[in-house]
């Protein structure tokens, strides 16, 4: 069996198409979902991705967090599915509440492409487990809100409890507390990443392969489950 | 403007074309306007009465210089004219976008546009809006939009007003077209006084389709439905087009902000997916984007291009609008941005509709296509517009005296060979410096790190290689290079040669990635066509460019004029921005500029005379600008090209560079620090010649090991002449002999610059 995992296209995702490419090399089948529609068609594990939805006029990721498709996704992924948000998937996570915080304006307030060395701090979620913990990975940030904020209780607790998922080696580019590039929820099933691994899945288009591993490690944790 | 006073706002209460024919004396703002006293009078005897306020509005905007090419059109004949022969070209000039044929089933569609003056007055939305129409242009045609590029020249970089100006551009294009979800491959970005008060912002689109799913803007079939769809029209951008693009700045542009639109381009994005999926339907007969002069200009285009007898017939108060007190010549002026107009058939409306909601893009019928040839609108059932819509569609042609100034003479003789030269090695070091930091050479990524690059997963080469490079199908690797160029210093001391030298390095540029060059887009930025010495400037250019492409077959496949760039008596430098397309059969087997490994052979291509007429090295060593810009060798181009991409097929070859502003050293230096590998070269000849010299033709490649005896064959069979100039590795740039830099000290003076200015 192949582990069926979905991507959710919101009116402004722009890196879907990218995401279900990374899925399909990692050996997974990419199910496309729809955000008007409250039906997650029985995918093993979804990918929230990159993009602008809804234009992010409002704050990232507010208005997308009350489309119909997260009315299932949220209880989901409260029960367990594996759910990962890259960039705009990330800031939708956190508007739902599935994780804590949010993402500001970067400190240098000017939209960040660009190629950045991040190190895996936890490698025991279904989304990093084909990693060594403190591996080095080479990912794209490419964003204009992309600063990691939180109050210090929270801070205090996600490094308490290990759910810092990945930090910026050397200073954050954008001015992300504690170098935070992504995080998860205690139960590690659902994931939040500011760089983009979709983007690093092959040398011809992107920094390397490095970024691959977080989709092999779903479709294995998947396939193995 | 002075458009409300032409007219009440109430319903039934607008000039109609009864009231027209009843009341022929009445005066209209036509200078207002911007339609001189000869032009309102040959509208007068086209119509036979005098124009409602509608339809003056209408033919103010479609006769204005940027959309009706009025000062241009005469010379532009030539693209067509001195077309080399070939099939590659599907669709070309008069289209929203010339289409061409890459192979494999696949057409691409690509095309560059000024927004320079709505650029300079707010630079944020004025760019933000340029990259928002050519992508519509492009979408028009039936095709995706996969990239976009850039061309962008500013004021001097340390002027305050550049500090305003070029943050924004950046800004805006980043905003726009990040939100899009288009990567940015690739542009160029030069600074020059002669910009100041007259920024360039030229952007350029690249759309991928199927052959078969090529689209044309053109009206058919009497009772077939007249569909607007995608943002309600509002007040913003009345008359840019007239106003905005078509007239020199002066103390008063201030007051223009309102005519400068304002985009959204999550609307444009929504667009570009509800528009695929109605092609893909087959749900369209026709489309227009609306970009310049709006439903006046979608409408005459779609109804002027269905042929004898087509008309329509429009129902101006269908228009959705955001503002309800616009009357009918508002409507039909109004830029609004993220607009499209499609000819949909009755069976399909429903369909259409329903993908149209399915997006949340609001769609309306608006009126209906006609066999009368007339172009009608109504406004509460009065009628206000019966025009023939060819004759706003084409508009008029004028031939305006060209004179070659007398002081050009002047400026050819003052050659750069009179200029102090440096000669021992620290001297020679210290210019290679100056010139990688100075601020047209230096690093961009301060503007590049805005704009996203890796989005859709199909960039192959970005900035600074040199040409983006994306690929098409990810089965077979067939690729897609562009590359824009433009020396407004070579043009100003000679427009026909300096036009042919931007031909050139873009030509040379796409090919050095290993694809060969296969169409020709550009964007013609210059003064006001009224002096004669910017027309002599501009004709020079188009018969320069023609000749070019036909010499080194490959055809204009469309392009823009953008005239009135100046303040004042003060033009521009003559600007032609060329683009050349060319097609990669296996990006997998793709160039890069960078030394990535050690001990590749250098190899010096093509041949270098003591040329240094406009150079980079004349302009920042000196501030001088005369003499003759570099020889151009358009065969010589075209065995280079056939070198190169003969190369890289056959895997010769590890990396390509080409050699343009600041010659080999500078070249050398960027290839160095792209692939982070030193080098040691020894040029042949002059130091300083072979250093620092612009001669076209040329570019620098790094061999791949073991292939040199091959690649020296290939040379030779080509004629292309071929000198060992060293070899890659160590962690210094170094001229045997003469000096060496540290890879770090060259970075540091590389990098430094736009981060100091704009930081």
């Amino acid at each position: 069996m192949t582990a069926r995992i979905g991507v959710i296209t919101f009116p402004g995702s722009l890196d879907d198409q990218d995401a279900a490419r990374a899925v399909r090399r990692a050996g997974g089948t990419a199910v496309p979902l729809w955000h008007g529609e409250a039906d997650l068609r029985g995918v093993d594990a979804a990918v929230l991705p990159g993009g602008f939805s809804y234009g992010d006029y409002l704050r990232c990721g507010a208005i997308a967090r009350f489309a119909p498709v997260m009315a299932e996704l949220v209880p989901a992924a409260r029960k367990g599915l594996p759910v990962l948000g890259i960039c705009n998937g990330f800031q939708i996570l956190c508007e739902a509440h599935l994780l804590p915080g949010a993402l500001n304006r970067n400190s240098g307030l000017r939209f960040i492409s660009r190629e950045v060395r991040v190190r895996v701090e936890n490698a025991r979620t279904p989304w990093t487990r084909d990693y060594a913990p403190g591996q080095e990975l080479t990912l794209v940030l490419k964003s204009g809100e992309g600063a990691y904020v939180a109050d210090a209780a929270t801070l205090a607790g996600l490094e308490a409890s290990g759910l810092v998922l990945a930090r910026y080696d050397g200073t954050a580019p954008n001015g992300s507390a504690a170098g935070i590039a992504g995080i998860c929820n205690p139960d590690g099933n659902v994931a939040g990443l500011m760089p983009h691994p979709e983007h690093a899945i092959d040398p011809l288009t992107g920094p390397g392969e490095d970024g691959l591993g977080f989709f092999t490690s779903a479709v294995r944790a998947l396939v193995s489950a | 403007m002075t458009i409300q006073d032409t007219g009440t706002q109430e319903a039934g209460a607008q000039d109609t074309v009864a009231a027209a024919a009843a009341t022929p004396g009445r005066a209209q703002p036509h200078a207002e306007l911007g339609l001189t006293g000869e032009e309102y009078a040959a509208i007068t005897r086209t119509l036979g009465r005098r124009p409602t306020d509608a339809e003056l509005a209408l033919y103010s905007v479609m006769w204005s210089e940027h959309c009706s090419y009025k000062s241009s059109r005469a010379h532009l004949r030539q693209f067509a004219e001195k077309a080399p022969p070939g099939d590659a070209l599907l669709a070309g000039i008069g289209q929203n976008a010339g289409v061409v044929d890459i192979g494999q089933g696949y057409a691409v569609t690509f095309k560059l546009e000024s927004h320079n003056h709505p650029s300079y007055v707010e630079p944020f939305q004025g760019a933000a809006t340029g990259v928002g129409g050519i992508v519509r242009d492009i979408l028009a045609m039936g095709a995706r939009p996969v990239a976009v590029m850039d061309a962008l020249r500013f004021g001097p970089a340390d002027a305050p007003d550049t500090r305003r100006v070029l943050p924004g551009v950046v800004g805006g294009i980043s905003f726009y077209g990040n939100c899009l979800g288009l990567p940015n491959i690739g542009g160029e970005l030069a600074f020059d006084p002669c910009y100041a008060g007259n920024p360039l912002v030229n952007a350029l689109c690249l759309g991928v389709m199927r052959r078969e799913d090529l689209k044309l803007a053109a009206a058919s079939g009497p009772g077939n439905k007249v569909v607007l769809f995608g943002s309600r029209t509002g007040p913003d951008g009345i008359g840019g087009a007239s106003v905005l693009a078509s007239a020199s700045f002066g103390a008063g542009s201030k007051n223009k902000r309102p005519s400068v639109q304002v985009g959204d381009p999550f609307m444009e994005k929504l667009l570009i997916e509800c528009c695929l999926e109605l092609y893909a339907a087959g749900l369209v007969l026709g489309i227009q984007d609306l970009g310049a002069a709006g439903v006046a200009c979608a409408t005459t285009e779609l109804a002027a291009g269905g042929g004898a007898g087509v008309g329509m017939r429009v129902r101006l108060d269908t228009v959705p609008l955001r503002d309800a007190s616009l009357g009918p010549p508002e409507i039909l002026m109004s830029e609004s941005q993220e607009r499209m107009m499609a000819i949909v058939e009755p069976g399909g409306l429903d369909r259409f509709l329903a993908i149209c909601a399915r997006w949340d893009v609001e769609a309306t019928v608006i009126g209906e296509v006609t066999g009368t040839g007339r172009l009608e609108m109504t406004w509460h059932g009065d009628l206000v517009v019966d025009i023939p819509p060819g004759t706003a569609a084409e508009g008029p042609v004028y031939h305006r005296p060209a004179q070659r100034p007398a002081a050009q003479d002047a400026l050819a003789a003052d050659d750069p060979a009179r200029l102090p030269r440096p000669g021992a090695g620290p001297q020679l070091r210290a210019a290679l410096l100056d010139l990688l930091s100075a601020p047209d050479a230096a690093d961009k990524s301060w503007v590049t790190e805005q704009y996203d690059r890796y989005v859709r997963g199909e960039t192959v080469l970005a900035t600074p290689h040199d040409a983006g490079l994306v690929r098409v199908d990810e089965r077979t690797s067939l690729g897609v290079a562009l590359a824009v160029d433009g020396n407004g210093r070579y043009c100003r001391l000679d427009p026909y040669a300096g036009t042919q030298l931007a031909l050139a390095e873009a030509y040379r540029n796409v090919a050095a990635t290993g694809a060969r060059p296969l169409a020709v887009t550009n964007c013609l930025n210059f003064g006001a066509p009224t002096d004669p010495a910017v027309m002599w400037q501009f004709t020079e250019a188009v018969r320069g460019l023609a000749d070019g492409c036909l010499a080194l077959g490959v055809p204009v496949t469309g392009g823009n004029v953008s005239f009135y760039n100046q303040t004042g008596e003060a033009a521009i430098h003559p600007t032609p921005v060329v683009g050349v397309l060319g097609v990669h059969d296996d990006v997998r087997r793709r160039l890069p500029i960078g030394f990535a490994a050690a001990g590749l052979r250098l190899v010096l291509l093509g041949r270098t005379e003591a040329e240094f007429g406009g150079s980079l090295w004349a302009r920042v060593a000196h501030g001088h600008l005369g003499g003759r810009p570099p020889a151009v060798d358009l065969a010589a181009e075209r065995s280079l090209a056939a070198v190169l991409v003969a190369g890289a097929r056959l895997g010769l070859l590890a990396a390509a560079h080409d050699l343009s502003d600041g010659g080999l050293a500078v070249a050398l230096a960027e290839s160095c620090l792209a692939g982070g590998q030193g080098c040691t070269a020894a040029p042949p000849g002059d130091a300083f010649t072979g250093l620092f010299a612009e001669s076209a033709a040329r570019a620098v490649v790094a061999v791949s090991p073991g292939a040199e005896a091959e690649f020296a064959a290939l040379c030779a069979e080509h004629g292309v002449p071929s000198a060992g100039l060293g070899v890659t590795g160590g962690v210094s740039l170094e001229v045997t002999g003469l000096f060496a830099i540290p890879l770090d000290e060259l970075a540091a003076a590389h990098r430094g610059t736009l981060p100091a200015l704009f930081d």
